[in-house]
């Protein structure tokens, strides 16, 4: 075993990665920003244990990590409240607790939303690439996925201690959710219908989703322009719809540049909210004001 | 030079120019000095996405900035010229010299016998997407994308030219394949390529 390896993960569940704030900057090279997925968790769970907001950490896709400390070390678990033990014992979320060396947690399948963070005091120390330790699953840049038998290294305590050991952030909810958006760039490629229909119908996101986007059923849209789009840049959030008419909401991991229209992009903080959704829930899309521009 | 702002959410925005010229100057020029708050800059091949920190400055604060600038010419363009040394002998070549009318060898003449440029980037870290001086070798993707393209492999779609940086399944006509790494994380910077970078294929025999 490496000197440094602090955490051995027993069990990954259906998807575990490494996750910071990503790797902005790269795009001219065809790097994607990548990060975490519902980066609000991720900020709240390194506050919680006093690392840097943007400090890696793990995102648990439904539940099912199991880790072990091999020394004692402080965490945090914030996004999606799964029933979590250590050695059996049922510890908070959105709180701070503490793991003795030889100490097994377990985190249950959540009962609403879908990405936990685990934060750990320190930071998941792997190799950065490009200044990020996040995994893109897309291009693959970053560390493996996580894996049984992975044993991750633990960064050096921040100098600053943790100073709240709880906070009250409402779960992910299980019923419908309303993101709000602004419309365009290529909204007027669609017809006043396919507009209509954007916000007026209540979508459900499908299971052939993932940290690229999420792929959602409802009203397909109808394009008003039938021409073909030159490539252009994505962002997380955007709404692109290909020739099915039915959008994919792209989450961090969305290709750099895409040839299929955006219809409306989903303001930054609600794309969080988005990553929390499960296969089977309905969203709603509402407009806020629309920016200046254009 | 033109701009259009398009709204692109609380975080981006995205502005359209005349053409793939355009967009390489303002991509250049935001580049070496980039407006408070901008965090990462996708050129296209007509639109230049600005993306923004909505937490340090208002998009249209960044908009403002943009629609104020004086273009100062293209002297900080990257305008480095690239050699590609490429082995023809791609599964693709007999047929896209068929579509083309050209034949085998009069493809290969094609390709190596003019200047691309690198009009933007995607779909993989170092894969550039090539825009050559004229249309002869346009061609359409292949009708069954094949699920595992090698390293390496130059192909061509639509109006574009470019050399998969690492293995992955893809549609386009295969030409050939070269040795010259398009992505290397060893290296600074990992992408040979980038925005602007012209390129020029030179055929080599198989070794």
């Amino acid at each position: 075993m490496s000197p440094t390896a602090v955490l051995e993960v027993l069990s990954a569940g259906p998807l575990t990665t490494i996750q910071d704030l990503g790797r902005p900057g790269h795009a001219a090279w065809g790097v994607g920003a990548s990060g975490a997925a519902d980066r609000r968790s991720l900020r709240l769970a390194n506050r919680l244990v006093g690392n840097a907001e943007h400090a890696a950490a793990l995102e648990v896709v439904l539940g099912g990590l199991h880790l072990c400390a091999h020394r004692a070390v402080i965490l945090a678990l914030t996004g999606a409240r799964c029933d979590a033990t250590v050695d059996g014992r049922p510890v908070g979320h959105n709180s701070v607790l503490s793991l003795r060396r030889g100490q097994v947690l377990r985190l249950r399948t959540p009962a609403t939303g879908l990405r936990t963070y685990v934060a750990v005091r320190g930071g998941i120390d792997v190799e950065p690439v490009l200044g990020s330790r996040s995994t893109d699953v897309l291009s693959g840049l970053g560390p493996a996925v996580v894996a049984a038998g992975s044993l991750l290294p633990v960064g050096a305590p921040p100098p600053a201690f943790p100073n709240v050991d709880f906070a009250p952030v409402p779960d992910p909810p299980h019923d419908e959710v309303t993101l709000q958006v602004t419309l365009g760039p290529r909204d007027d490629w669609f017809t006043p219908e396919a507009r209509d229909a954007l916000l007026r119908t209540s979508w459900t996101v499908t299971p052939d989703s993932n940290r690229v986007g999420m792929r959602l059923s409802g009203t397909a849209l109808a394009r008003a322009v039938c021409g073909e789009l030159p490539s252009e840049g994505m962002v997380r959030g955007a709404l692109q719809v290909p020739p099915t008419g039915l959008p994919t909401l792209f989450l961090s991991d969305h290709p750099v540049t895409g040839g299929y229209p955006v219809i409306a992009v989903v303001v930054d903080a609600d794309v969080d909210r988005a990553a929390q959704l499960r296969p089977g829930q309905t969203l709603r899309f509402r407009t806020i004001h629309q920016p200046r521009t254009r | 030079m033109s701009m259009r702002f398009l709204p692109c959410g609380d975080s981006a925005v995205l502005v359209e120019l005349d053409d793939l010229d355009a967009v390489l100057s303002l991509h250049a020029e935001l580049a070496s000095e980039p407006p408070p708050g901008v965090v990462d800059l996708v050129p296209a091949a007509r639109t230049l996405l600005l993306r923004v920190d909505s937490r340090q400055v208002d998009v249209d604060a960044v908009t403002r900035a943009v629609a104020a600038l004086r273009p100062r010419g293209e002297r900080q363009r990257d305008v480095r010229t690239v050699e590609i040394p490429v082995i023809y002998d791609g599964e693709d070549l007999s047929e896209v010299g068929r579509l083309t009318g050209l034949g085998e060898r009069g493809v290969v003449a094609a390709h190596t016998g003019q200047t691309w440029t690198v009009a933007f980037t995607g779909f993989a870290p170092g894969f550039g997407y090539l825009i050559g001086e004229d249309d002869r070798l346009h061609v359409p993707r292949r009708a069954n994308p094949r699920t595992r393209v090698p390293t390496g492999a130059v192909g061509l779609a639509g109006e574009f030219s470019g050399v998969y940086p690492r293995e992955s399944p893809g549609g386009w006509q295969l030409l050939g394949r070269t040795h010259r790494r398009m992505w290397d994380l060893q290296r600074n910077p990992p992408a040979l390529l980038a925005p602007g970078v012209r390129v020029r294929f030179v055929e080599v025999p198989a070794r």
